[in-house]
């Protein structure tokens, strides 16, 4: 058993501080703001020029001008605005933005990032604002499963694909487990009931120790 | 002074082979569709294409990349949609065209510093990632950054929402991403719109001052998946 993404996003939008100016990368993380309630006056911000996106629009209210960097069509929360794109990467690289959570093929255990190029032969790059977000931001969260579908851990002693940036990751949210990196490797602070220490070691590559005060990885359920 | 036009076809005839085009546009929002399509029929080619995204087949930029007008493309998402490879991708792995990526945030301040007179600026976004590969490198302030160059444009292709005469712009939500400064940096910006206006747009709207606006036209509607 291990959490299934929704319950992944649920466990990520539990550290999020009020009044935090937060921007999710496309795919898993996005799902993060689905379980954010509006009182806890957290902004989320899209490069592609908004500050307060809100949830996504219905079909009655969708406008095809309103779309957020995954080029969803959403909704402003109240206090929104729109900038243009220049404006947004200034917000960003100015170190504006509070946190970026993003998904990631590997992260090293010393915080390096590799999201951006899959590797797949022929397949062209898909950069976006990934490099931006996390050379700036003041923290990078990851989220992504632990292993790939081969059972090749995701975090890494080295990685393996081209780098996204250096020593940014702070935390990685996994299926099984809450990991920080720090200078004495992955730190694990909270684990599944499900996977012992012994099943964690052999699914992660590179040091990984159990923090004193580990606690249980729980999420709510949720449904897919 | 009037920018208003009743088309752009005679001023889009005069786009010379190997020109560099600035298109607008970040998902649906903002893609001008109808000076696209016109673009596709008068067939300049050798173009270099400066688009935030070229992922989407069906999108009006990749389909000037289709007609073989395009033998650059400098953009921040290249990866075609799905497993296959795109026409962009087959052309890619053919070595019949050339591809910059790069990323968003300095994608776009090029583009800025293009339009506001600065020739380069050191970025730390990039540096030590193959994106940084070839580029004069200098620690500043405690940063390792990495020299990023002006982009600048022949001409600049923006959708937006208002304009008046002057060439005064406003833009509907999320439709003003790129345009706004890719119509800085170009010599010749086209924008396309919901809505000409006979009277000047009050000073408050106004999100693309006229100086940088040539000419205008109205939007066609055009069912056509945009990128």
């Amino acid at each position: 058993m291990s959490l299934n993404k929704n319950q992944m996003a649920w466990r990520a939008s539990q550290d999020l501080k009020s009044g935090s100016v937060v921007n999710l990368g496309l795919g898993t993380p996005v799902l993060v703001s689905n379980f954010v309630e509006s009182s806890r006056n957290i902004f989320f911000q899209s490069e592609n020029g908004i500050l307060g996106v809100g949830p996504e629009a219905t079909q009655e209210e969708a406008n095809p001008n309103l779309v957020d960097a995954g080029s969803r069509k959403v909704t402003l929360m109240p206090g929104a605005s729109i900038f243009d794109s220049a404006a947004s990467f200034s917000m960003i690289r100015g170190g504006h933005v509070d946190v970026t959570i993003l998904g990631s093929f590997e992260v090293s255990v010393g915080g390096d990032l590799a999201n951006w190029d899959s590797g797949v032969p022929d397949k062209a790059p898909l950069v976006g604002g990934a490099m931006d977000l996390a050379v700036s931001a003041k923290t990078t969260w990851v989220l992504m499963q632990h292993n790939t579908k081969d059972n090749r851990s995701r975090l890494v002693e080295h990685c393996s694909l081209p780098l996204t940036a250096k020593n940014c990751v702070e935390r990685i949210y996994t299926d099984i487990a809450v990991i920080d990196v720090t200078s004495g490797g992955f730190l694990t602070r909270e684990l599944i009931s499900s996977v012992s220490e012994e099943e964690l070691r052999n699914r992660t590559s590179g040091y990984i120790k159990l923090a004193n005060d580990c606690r249980e990885l729980k999420a709510p359920y949720i449904g897919n | 002074m009037d920018k208003r036009r009743q088309s752009a076809v005679e001023i889009l005839k005069e786009v010379k082979n190997g020109s560099t085009i600035m298109i607008s546009g970040f998902g649906e929002a903002g893609v001008p569709n109808t000076l696209l399509s016109q673009l596709k029929e008068i067939h300049p080619t050798n173009l270099t294409i400066i688009v935030n995204s070229v992922t989407r087949p069906h999108s009006l930029p990749h389909a000037l990349i289709e007609a073989d007008m395009v033998s650059k493309v400098i953009t921040t998402s290249a990866r075609g949609r799905g497993k296959g490879l795109s026409k962009f991708e087959e052309k890619l792995r053919d070595g019949e065209i050339e591809l910059e990526c790069l990323p968003q945030g300095t994608f776009s301040e090029r583009i800025r510093a293009g339009g506001a007179g600065i020739p380069a600026f050191f970025s730390p976004v990039g540096y030590g990632t193959r994106l940084g590969e070839g580029k004069e490198t200098k620690n500043i302030q405690g940063k390792d950054c990495i020299l990023e160059e002006a982009l600048t444009g022949d001409y600049a292709l923006v959708s937006a929402n208002k304009a008046d005469r002057y060439g005064n712009v406003n833009f509907s939500y999320t439709q003003m991403n790129f345009g706004p400064i890719m119509a800085t940096a170009c010599k010749t910006t086209i924008v396309e719109v919901r809505q000409l206006l006979e009277q000047p747009m009050p000073h408050n709207h106004i999100q693309l001052p006229s100086v940088y606006v040539d000419h205008l036209i109205q939007s066609e509607e055009i069912n056509h998946e945009s990128q």
